[in-house]
């Protein structure tokens, strides 16, 4: 078996630009690879991948493959995994990482299994063990109740991992690296997906993500109008309105705005959960929160257990109480 | 439309943190005796999927799980849902797969079931949250594979799936046989009623072993789970009523400066 070399990330644009997530992930492969001696790859699949190549340098790439055609314009899980599959062959890397975003949660296991290895979904941190040389990959599973530790000795070792728990490098211009233009000689007609539509779904007013206050609410809220109160309190706040899933699927919110561990991960200054238990899948997505408060009937509800603050009692109560002095406050 | 859908039990994902304890040399959550197993949410997703295929479409929806002797409760859920028949794979030897001998465990059993033209499983298990067995699954098959959809329909012979996007969704097509994972956003799983709990009591399930399906080695171990300890105290502000207990917030709040 060849000897594999190399910490390789598979990066993604947003406009031509890095993602946030790739910029992440090199920051991630620089410390690995400082560990194992190796080096960081990028591999950059797309339609006129351009200056992304020197991008990817400049936040710590030594080398980058560029994988340049058409027929990667649109993600598609046959067309990347064929590629990725080929350029393995080529650069035989000891390690692949994605981010656990829509691509790679779909992307990183099909290629996993293609090559005869494993991957761990959704790491929060990866770790070169001193004595093995293996990759340990870490993640929260039981929805975030429990955090459990992998090893595997098959190459490449892969991992996806979260969001925003990983440092990117201080972006570097004067950074130089190799930039190789890399053709698998893919079969256009063994790519069995085809994109037909993308649908951007806008959310009115400030991006959850981007928040710095998010007012959440559960499925003691009860309805879809009721849900207007809570509309109310975060427009005043100047935050976002996010929920948990229960009043997603019960149809009384757009899904856009679930916030979760299969959802959007938000991380403001304020996070104000109504009317909802705080089920570990939800905590998955908010816990990084930094001043949590919770209102609920429930004393035993979960969402106490993260909390800085909490009112015990009913949110038709509190919450309209609590946005009159709110704005009497903000007035004076 | 033939269907498949790949079902799991798990710990019921609500059972409260405070009472969720982890065995650590079995390395896996301990079921709690007052909360029974269920099926996980996301496989539930699935089952409701290939049923409004069946809705839309007629076929055959055919439940698959692969667990412990209880394992037959959500084969039966799934069933009063509205599947058609069941198959389960109950070993010690299927216990302590990871994902890949999972996924190569019901790839096989697949086969042997013969004839699909869409394989369905939830996005993710409601336990280890590894989310690729599905995608794993249609590799060894052979089959192209989607994940993550909130809709799939059947046209001139091929799949119209929409695929969850962060800030959307895109609608691909693609050629059957397929292999979708499904997200919760492809609605709420229909209720087993009565009807549908007496009809499942007469469907066929058949019990596999590993005289059936010869077990796979895992590729990943796991070295070490624990419950992270969780530093910090909940401040809980008072009042004589709960109006006055949102105002205190308020002001508490102000105070912090936080608004």
């Amino acid at each position: 078996m060849a000897d594999t070399k190399g910490v390789m990330i598979v990066g993604e644009l947003a406009e031509g630009k890095l993602t946030s997530t790739t910029t992440e992930l090199l920051g991630a492969a620089k410390k690995l690879a400082g560990d194992l001696g190796q080096e960081v790859i990028a591999v950059i699949l797309g339609s006129g991948v351009g200056d992304a190549a020197n991008e990817a340098i400049s936040f710590g790439a030594d080398k980058v493959y560029a994988i340049d055609n058409d027929m990667f314009a649109d993600y598609t899980n046959d067309a990347y995994t064929g590629a990725l599959e080929k350029l393995n062959a080529e650069a035989a890397p000891e390690v692949i990482l994605m981010g656990q975003t829509s691509m790679g949660l779909d992307l990183a296991s099909r290629l996993a299994f293609r090559l005869g290895t494993a991957v761990i979904l959704d790491c929060v941190d990866l770790a070169i063990d001193p004595d093995t040389k293996l990759m340990q990959k870490t993640k929260p599973v039981y929805g975030g109740n429990a955090i459990a530790v992998y090893v595997g000795e098959t190459k490449p070792q892969m991992a996806t991992v979260r969001a925003k728990t990983m440092e990117p490098l201080q972006q570097d211009t004067s950074r130089s690296g190799e930039v190789v233009a890399f053709d698998p000689g893919l079969d256009v007609s063994t790519v069995r997906q085809k994109v037909v539509d993308r649908v951007k779904e806008e959310i009115e007013g400030i991006k959850l993500e981007d928040a710095d206050v998010v007012i959440c609410g559960g499925r003691g809220v009860g309805s879809a109008e009721a849900f207007d109160e809570l509309r109310e309190l975060a427009k005043l706040l100047n935050g976002a309105l996010g929920a948990s899933r229960p009043p997603c699927d019960s149809g009384w919110v757009p899904t856009n705005i679930q916030i979760g561990l299969t959802g959007k991960m938000v991380a403001p200054t304020v996070y104000i959960g109504i009317a909802l238990s705080g089920s570990s899948q939800h905590q998955a997505g908010m816990s990084g929160s930094k001043n949590i408060i919770a209102i609920n009937k429930d004393p035993e509800a979960n969402i106490f257990g993260i909390a800085h603050y909490g009112v015990v009692g009913d949110y038709k109560k509190v919450i309209p109480a609590l946005t009159e002095k709110c704005k009497e406050l903000l007035s004076g | 439309m033939n269907m498949i859908v790949c079902v799991k039990q798990v710990i019921d994902p609500e059972t409260p943190s405070a009472s969720f304890k982890i065995d650590p040399d079995a390395k896996r959550a301990l079921a709690s005796k007052d909360k029974p197993m269920v099926i996980s949410p996301f496989d539930e997703n699935a089952v409701e999927a290939a049923l409004k295929v069946k809705d839309a479409n007629g076929g055959k929806v055919t439940i698959l799980s692969m667990g412990g002797e209880t394992a037959k409760d959500v084969i039966k859920h799934s069933l009063a849902m509205g599947g058609d028949e069941g198959y389960q794979m109950t070993d010690a030897a299927f216990d302590d797969s990871d994902s890949y001998a999972t996924a190569a465990n019901l790839a096989e059993a697949i086969k042997k079931i013969g004839e699909y033209d869409i394989v369905l499983c939830g996005r993710q298990e409601a336990d280890w949250d590894a989310g690729q067995v599905g995608t794993g699954v249609a590799e060894i098959l052979g089959i192209p594979s989607v994940t993550a959809i909130k809709k799939i329909e059947i046209q001139d012979g091929k799949a119209i799936v929409e695929r969850v996007l962060a800030d959307g969704y895109e609608t691909i097509e693609v050629s059957l046989p397929l292999l979708v994972t499904v997200s919760n956003e492809i609605g709420e799983p229909r209720y087993a009623t009565l009807k549908g709990i007496m009809a499942a009591a007469k469907k066929q399930v058949t019990n596999w072993s590993s005289a059936d399906v010869t077990p796979a080695q895992a590729r990943s171990q796991m070295l070490k789970i624990y419950i992270p300890v969780h530093e910090g105290e909940c401040t809980f502000i008072e009042g004589d009523t709960p109006e006055e207990a949102g105002a205190n917030l308020a002001a508490k709040l102000r105070e912090a400066k936080l608004i």
